[in-house]
């Protein structure tokens, strides 16, 4: 699968990137190399093979309900850009 | 023209866990605002999330109790969205391997049974809260509190199994009972603790294939479920009667104004691009720990129905009634322990008891009236020391005060007049002070019976035996 100036204008989207346009051909060949080169995965044989949900061979690390101290406020709120009252402030956002 | 209706519910639960999800912050609601909050649940780089044991299972608690499948083996996966309530960008759930699959439930509507299908259960982390200042769509900034972000969540996702609103309400008010039963969650809707979505599309009958569909949010009721859907539902049908084509969108109810509005997202289609959580290994679930937890569960609301059902004879309505509140339930077996007559304990219950239950907005366990007492009550009445009309003065002595029944009889002189010699008496003296009355029934008049009996009770502060007078009367009268 070929990825299309018009993909990589909607994966900037969904990452939140600005790609300036007249880098956006230069990214898609950039994309396409590096994908071109994962698709040497697809030569192995992975027949019967359980798909992997996770690269350490572990199971059930589980904490008791417990609680902990958190954060005192101020921490919390030490790198936010804007705070008011204790809370983040945020940009207006469009509901989608 | 009619069309068939198909629904599917997405209900999220806040789990009553003391700690979040993957990390020890407090769920407490109604702290103040980013004091319950730290590295982990902030999303702050190089930290690392442990899973809280009490979430598996809670979430395995609820599925053997809406009748899932326990997959041995699940994992924890993120969905990626951009929304500042989610402060590492992704949320972590559970996609194509959630916790349990393939449960039902039993509704009743009109009478009948019927079986909805679910279709999974997964768990995942709740998101912050927002607060908007001044009006949402011309403020320039939104306040963020992410105490409620990483509290823990599941989701029941239902199968298109139903085909109306008050189906959808049926379902959602035994889904709230099981999960009460359980103890997982508080359910309240008004919290947030439980929250619904609805998916809704019409076609033209059960054979056809599935009509495009809408998904409902803001569904903050029971009412606004069945409003939402019932809203919805005639406004599906008057686009496709007039040619129309449904579009997949998300639309909101709007409870003031009694309308579904599309939320019509003008950036992008949701593309979730789920993939494996690196941070939280798998989990394998054993069948001995199922077994233990099965063990561990409550008599649910259905079994118990079918036990008041049998036991007492109560009818199909009234021990649903009692059992859809566990606390309710719980205060009636007490009250039918100590000997009281089943079925009045259950019309007391349903009637005077939810009477006040609702008018202060309490639950029956901050009810002043003890199971003890109104059982006592009940005994009163049943031997005759007090009659049913003295027995609701006695009630509401007993809300009021707590004091017991006997006490309240004895202190007020609330005792019935079961005493023959002494209601002859009086009858005697009503029929002679009210002459005229007496002609009148006699001339066919019955209501003047009443007016009679009425004077007798009121002599008698309504303590006489209604029956014994009633007798009496009579037998003087002609
Ligand atoms: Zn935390």
């Amino acid at each position: 699968m070929k990825i299309t100036p018009k993909d990589v204008a909607h994966v900037a989207l969904l990452s939140r990137l600005e790609i300036p346009e007249d880098q956006v051909e230069k990214v898609t060949g950039q994309l396409n190399a590096i994908l071109e080169y994962a698709e040497m995965l697809n030569k192995v044989n992975t027949d019967g093979v359980e798909p992997t949900a996770h690269v350490i061979p572990l199971s059930n690390v589980m904490r008791e309900d417990e609680v902990e101290v958190s954060l005192a406020r101020e921490l919390a709120l030490a790198n936010a850009p804007e705070q008011d009252n204790g809370y983040f402030k945020v940009p207006k956002i469009v509901e989608g | 023209m009619d069309y068939s209706v198909v629904i599917g519910l997405e209900v999220h639960a806040e789990l009553k866990t003391k700690s979040k999800i993957f990390c020890g912050c407090s769920t407490q609601f109604g702290s103040d605002q980013n004091t319950n909050v730290c590295p982990v649940c902030l999303g702050l780089p190089g930290v690392l999330p442990v899973v809280n044991k009490r979430v598996v299972e809670f979430a395995i608690r609820a599925g053997l109790a809406l009748n899932c499948e326990i997959l041995p083996f699940s994992k924890f996966d993120r969905k990626n969205y951009y929304y500042p309530d989610l402060p590492k960008n992704y949320q972590t759930s559970q996609y194509d391997l959630p916790i349990c699959v393939n449960g039902y439930l039993d509704i009743e509507v009109n009478g009948e049974t019927k079986r909805i299908g679910i279709t999974r259960i997964h768990m995942e982390e709740d998101a912050g809260k927002l607060v908007h200042s001044g009006n949402i769509t011309n403020s320039n900034y939104a306040l963020v509190d992410y105490n409620r972000t990483g509290v823990p969540l599941i989701e029941i996702v239902s199968e298109p199994d139903i085909r109306s609103a008050e189906e959808a309400k049926a379902y959602l008010e035994a889904l709230k009972s099981i999960l009460e039963y359980i103890d997982v969650s508080d359910c309240k809707m008004q919290e947030g603790s439980l929250r619904c979505d609805a998916n809704v599309s019409l076609r033209e009958n059960e054979q056809a294939p599935f009509g495009t569909r809408t998904e409902l949010k803001n569904l903050n009721s029971f009412r606004a479920v069945q409003k939402g859907l019932e809203y919805e539902i005639v406004r599906q049908a008057e686009v496709l009667d007039e040619g129309g084509k449904i579009i997949q969108e998300t639309r909101s109810w709007d409870e003031t104004k009694g309308i579904t509005l599309s939320l019509r997202n003008k950036e992008q289609a949701h593309d979730y691009r789920y993939f494996p959580e690196p941070d939280l290994v798998p989990l394998q679930v054993s069948a001995e720990w199922v077994e233990e937890i099965r063990q561990s569960l409550p008599e649910l609301p259905n079994a118990r129905k079918q036990r008041l059902m049998e036991a007492y004879g109560l009818s199909s309505y009234d021990a649903g009634v009692i059992t859809a509140s566990q606390a309710m339930a719980n205060y009636f077996d007490v009250v039918v322990g100590h000997g009281a007559d089943a079925k009045a304990a259950a019309n007391w219950l349903m009637g005077e008891v939810s009477k006040v239950l609702n008018a202060s907005n309490i639950s029956i366990t901050e009810f002043a009236v003890t199971p003890e007492n109104l059982a006592s009550m009940l005994e009163l009445m049943q031997k005759g020391t007090i009659s049913s009309k003295i027995a609701k003065t006695v009630f509401e002595e007993m809300v009021a005060s707590g004091k017991d029944p006997a006490t309240i009889v004895k202190e007020k002189g609330l005792q019935q007049i079961s005493n023959e010699g002494e209601i002859v008496a009086i009858v005697e003296a009503v029929l002679a002070a009210n002459p005229q009355s007496v002609a009148d029934f006699k001339a066919g008049k019955d209501r003047a019976l009443g007016f009679l009996v009425g004077q007798i009770m009121k002599q008698t502060k309504g303590r006489a035996n209604p029956e014994l007078v009633n007798k009496l009367l009579k037998e003087r009268i002609n």
